[in-house]
């Protein structure tokens, strides 16, 4: 488990009020965390907080879960 | 009551009449303001009326790039934003069959288009601090309509609608978004009006007179406030009794 991935749950799991356990690789932001699109939003503003760095529209957009969110700030920060 | 202490506002149209009395107020609550404008000497006179921390920012909101750039020079200014008050508007009055392309655009542009965009930007900003308040200033004629003004009122009609859906969006966040509605009030418009066409007016307000720009400074004073908190989407009417709805 990367570092950046414990960073990215624990927004998540802070954000959206859910158990870690349910933050898995695949797990849709909307569809299985619960999530509406302005949540969604919000969770990318708080990435580019969190890794000081700007996330354009169309890439927040492709991230879709937090596997998404992981490899795009993997590169992203790297 | 009403304590904006701490507060920091960005007021479109603050060189004259409704806007500069929203700017003062705002500040007379202790909000430091930003007073965006086209006529930078009419800022800066409104400025040295404000005893607190004040920033003058010239923008012409028909300039696409001058209206993105604003927010966040505002921000840049006060340090955050959390009152926008778009109330920057202008009219091109025709009837409606002779009401050129470039009047209908001109209009929507600079009182929809702009707040729109310098909405959408303070969102931003109030969603990351779960604080904030949008106030767009209409006009009674958005819901009542007006001869001569098909594309104000639609203009203004926009802002109505625009802020309801926004304000949905943004309910849970802290943020509230509401607009007031203002019938005739005294100002360089009004006073240009003859004895005759001013008895017209006045023949249709319960409260027989104009109202003044210091009370609808009053009216978003209190949508700004933390008191205001459960007050989203409305539309506050400050036009007499002229029309109820």
């Amino acid at each position: 488990m990367s570092d950046i991935a414990d960073r990215v749950r624990k927004i998540v799991v802070e954000h959206l009020n859910v158990e870690a356990d349910k933050v898995t690789e695949k797990a849709s932001f909307i569809d299985d965390l619960g999530a509406d699109s302005l949540d969604q939003v919000e969770l990318v503003m708080a990435f580019e907080e969190e890794f000081n760095v700007e996330i354009p529209d169309d890439a927040a957009e492709s991230i879709q879960t937090f596997g998404d969110a992981v490899s795009f700030l993997e590169k992203a920060v790297n | 009551m009403f304590d904006l202490t701490g507060k920091r506002a960005l007021v479109t149209g603050a060189s004259g009449g409704i806007g500069r009395s929203i700017a003062l107020a705002l500040a007379e609550q202790g909000a430091t303001v930003a007073l965006s404008g086209t006529n930078q000497e009419r800022l800066a006179q409104t400025a040295e009326a404000i005893k607190g921390e004040s920033h003058t920012l010239t923008c012409n909101l028909a300039d696409r790039d001058a209206v993105e750039a604003l927010v966040p020079a505002a921000m840049e200014a006060m340090g955050g934003i959390d009152i926008l008050v778009n109330n920057a508007g202008l009219t091109r009055d025709n009837i409606f069959i002779r009401l050129k392309d470039e009047d209908w655009d001109t209009v929507i542009e600079v009182n929809l288009t702009a707040a729109f965009k310098l909405s959408r930007a303070a969102t931003k900003a109030m969603l990351r601090q779960r604080w904030g308040r949008i106030i767009q200033i209409t006009s009674v004629v958005a819901v009542d309509g007006n001869g001569g003004q098909g594309n104000y009122a639609a203009s203004k009609a926009g802002l109505i609608g625009m802020s309801k859906s926004l304000a949905k969006e943004v309910a849970t966040r802290g943020i509230t978004v509401n607009s007031i509605a203002p019938g005739f009030i005294t100002s360089a418009m009004t006073d240009m009006l003859n004895d005759k066409q001013r008895q017209v007016i006045l023949d249709d307000i319960p409260m027989a007179r104009l109202g003044t720009p210091e009370e609808i400074a009053a009216a978003a004073v209190y949508l700004s406030s933390q008191e205001a908190a459960y007050v989203t989407g409305q539309t506050l009417h400050v036009n007499g009794g002229a029309v109820l709805v």
